[in-house]
């Protein structure tokens, strides 16, 4: 009578005992992600409801109407297309000449380790000491890369890559790009190594060209790899704010900013904290949309695997 | 289908949660209302300020150490990089502690003073430094909310020409007049331009130099009284303000500037706009007081350019605003609300002939007590003082003044008009409509 009893008394015991352990190794953990990042955004989320210079109590509410202002400025609405821009153009010129690279230092030859070491320096550079190297060389007139189209007789922009509202846009995707490719070529890299080396053996001897082995092998098992590259791409493409801050700081004539350089200069640069605070919801909501729709539509390929082995174990569970 | 479900369900949940604890969360702390101030007789107290390095750190130290000695009150002075200032004082206010906010800080007056003193932060000088105002009456409008005193200026700049008299002179331009017109100022722009050197360097990367060609504008066509009015109103529709954009766009309209001056920084760097001057790759850059020194610090030998001369901003034919009025700003003591009356006894000692003659032996401003403008030891800096005390205002400095909300927008709508993608309406709309969203 009295064992089942204990029996379930233990049991009871050791659930609670479990979740307690559970308790105490998350909360840690938890404590940290609601200060840092739950508190922030819905500060954010607080201010961007109100009219706030900064100090003073929070008093000016203003319903929606900081978001109204954000979604009309030309200024934001440009910003959101620049940011799309970066991401498009990040993927669309790294992801063929990150995978020509990694395919290139992917075959034995002299030199292979460092080559590899060299197109990833940049990407281990601090991006503000980058960006600073990258301003002083496209300085108009003095800069070094100026000198140099004009000793092998070209014509620089007259005002300069960063002063002209036409290309500036460009030119920081060019720059982003010389910072980012090592990324992507070390990230090729390492997936390369997990295709299996029978299958290239087995196309050889079917007589399959080096062309059709990329093709038809290679590419094809890279994909989950490129897939979880692009979508860090993305996110960091919608982040951008370093880079530009430094090469142009949004200008000229607002032909670089970003969602993140339009908060800023916003917030602390013009004291709209409200209006700061909106545009931050929105640039984590466009962020969250983005991330979700990439999860479902393109990376869910790649985690369905997973899914299918939970499954598998909470049959077994269940049988037992 | 279930996954996606969930994931759905989970970020309705998180923006619910958020916008409930948004609702929720309480109003932020202010500063407590309080009329009585508590720490009144404290005899301790903190005083932040931007000479961090060399001898303005020495004086400042000096002057802190003969202020205890005198009156035994305990002053913790803290040294800290200009920007560095700034951010911490906003981060102070923000927090709304006390504690946190410095007794004696520095303020540069205009709107962003009237938004600190709005939100009670700021302590009313007008009977603790009767006395100190009385001397520097000229200065104190600008540092004033209603009529009462909220901060003490120690030192007023102007903003002009600095040019390379040299690369004047190279140029055939021989007789270079301290007030010109802007026939003449265009001039020398032909001159300049015929010799092949770059007519002025502008930093509209930063946005804020460029913006200092409309303020002049504005100076020039808007007597004194009109701009306070319209600030008054919140009513930009003067006609004068329109005038002033247009000067403007003349003399944009010459590309007299250096090549990519639309990121051009305004003073980091040898490629800055003062880099460029400093180098003698421009001829002139319109900036403040603070030129020689900047232009110092970006040369090779570190030493301030001896070619350097200064001419005011040019005057025009049938301008609306007073030709002796400049354009300027510069910086002022405050009080903190919760500081101790003894603040108050520092200040005045900060402003005092003894303390603003050291200042100015050691050319860190232009003294704004009378009896110290004598003792500046650049001859440079000094040619400025009769300018600025010749009998016309020193408007300050549009954006400081507007303050940040509608400077900023000002500012940016300015940039903009560099670059070729705004006109002389279009900043003035700025300007009202982010005035009226402020009402």
């Amino acid at each position: 009578m009295n064992s089942p009893a204990r029996g379930g008394r233990g049991r009871v015991t050791s659930a609670w005992r479990k979740r307690l352990e559970i308790v105490l190794f998350v909360t840690p953990a938890l404590a940290l992600f609601a200060l840092f990042v739950v508190w922030p955004i819905v500060t954010a989320v607080q201010l961007s409801v109100y009219r706030w210079k900064g100090f003073g109590p929070l008093v000016d509410f203003v319903g929606l109407r900081n978001y109204v202002t954000v979604l009309a400025d030309d200024v934001f609405v440009d910003s959101v297309v620049h940011n799309l821009i970066i991401v498009g153009g990040s993927i669309a010129i790294q992801l063929p000449l990150g995978l020509a690279i990694a395919l290139l230092l992917n075959r034995k030859m002299w030199g292979q380790g460092l080559l590899r070491t060299i197109i990833f320096v940049p990407y281990v550079l601090a991006e503000v000491i980058a960006g600073v190297v990258w301003f002083q060389l496209l300085q108009p007139e003095y800069g070094v890369i100026d000198g140099l189209l004009g000793s092998v007789g070209l014509e620089a922009p007259e005002q300069g890559w960063l002063g002209d509202p036409d290309l500036a846009l460009w030119t920081v995707l060019a720059v982003l790009t010389w910072k980012y490719l090592g990324l992507a070529v070390i990230l090729f890299l390492a997936g390369l190594q997990g295709v299996p080396e029978e299958l290239y053996e087995a196309a050889q001897l079917d007589g399959a060209s080096w062309w059709q082995v990329q093709r038809k092998i290679t590419v094809p098992l890279l994909g989950p790899t490129m897939r979880t590259w692009a979508f860090l791409s993305m996110i960091g493409s919608l982040q951008l704010f370093d880079m530009v801050w430094i090469l142009t700081g949004g200008g000229p004539a607002n032909s670089t900013t970003t969602m993140a350089t339009y908060l800023i200069n916003e917030g602390t640069r013009s004291q709209n904290f409200g209006i700061a605070g909106a545009a931050s919801v929105i640039l984590f909501v466009i962020a969250l949309i983005m991330a979700v729709l990439y999860q479902q539509l393109i990376l869910s390929r790649d985690t369905r695997s997973d899914v299918v082995t939970v499954k598998r174990t909470k049959t077994k569970k269940v049988t037992r | 289908m279930k996954r996606k479900m969930r994931g759905a369900a989970l970020i309705a949940l998180g923006s619910t949660v958020a916008l409930l604890a948004a609702g929720c969360v309480g109003a932020g702390s202010g500063p407590s209302e309080d009329a009585t101030n508590e720490n009144a007789d404290a005899q301790e107290f903190t005083w932040w300020h931007n000479s961090n390095n060399g001898e303005g750190k020495a004086y400042y130290d000096q002057v802190a150490a003969d202020f205890e000695a005198e009156t035994g009150v305990k002053v913790n002075v803290q040294a800290m990089q200009h920007e560095d200032m700034l951010t911490k004082l906003q981060a102070a206010f923000q927090s709304g502690d006390d504690a946190q906010i410095p007794d004696v800080y520095m303020s540069r007056g205009g709107g962003e003073l009237a938004a600190e003193v709005e939100a009670g932060l700021v302590r009313d000088l007008t009977e603790g430094s009767a006395d100190t105002i009385s001397k520097i009456s000229n200065f104190t409008e600008q540092y004033s909310v209603d009529d009462k005193v909220y901060a003490l200026p120690y030192s007023i700049g102007l903003v002009g020409f600095w040019y390379n008299k040299d690369l004047f002179e190279a140029a055939g331009i021989t007789d270079v007049s301290q007030s010109p017109t802007i026939e003449e100022f265009d001039g020398y722009l032909e001159k300049l331009e015929e010799a092949g050197t770059t007519p002025i360097s502008v930093g509209a990367g930063d946005k804020w130099p460029a913006a200092h060609y409309w303020y002049y504008g504005v100076v020039r066509e808007c007597p004194y009284d009109v701009v306070e009015a319209a600030i008054e109103s919140a009513d930009y529709s003067d006609p004068c303000f329109l005038k002033a954009g247009e000067h403007v766009e003349d003399i944009i309209a010459q590309e007299p500037f250096n090549r990519g001056f639309l990121t051009t920084p305004a003073q980091t760097g040898p490629t800055s706009a003062s880099g460029l001057l400093a180098t003698e790759k421009a001829a002139m850059e319109l900036a403040g007081h603070w030129e020689p020194g900047v232009a110092g610090g970006l040369t090779e030998s570190g030493e301030v350019p001896d070619f350097l001369g200064w001419f005011a901003f040019p005057t025009f034919d049938g301008q609306g605003g007073d030709p002796a009025d400049q354009m300027g700003g510069g910086d002022a003591w405050s009080v903190s609300a919760a500081a101790p009356d003894a603040a108050v006894d520092f200040a005045n000692y900060l402003l005092s002939d003894e303390v603003q003659q050291g200042f100015a032996e050691l050319d860190m401003g232009l003294p704004t007590n009378p009896a110290a403008t004598d003792s500046l030891s650049n001859e440079t800096l000094a040619q400025l003082i009769p300018v600025r005390d010749g009998g016309g205002v020193t408007q300050l400095y549009l954006d400081t003044r507007l303050g940040q909300s509608v400077g900023g927008a000002m500012n940016d709508e300015i940039a903009l008009m560099f670059a070729g993608e705004s006109g002389p309406q279009d900043v003035v709309d700025a300007i009202q409509s982010a005035a009226e969203a402020e009402q």
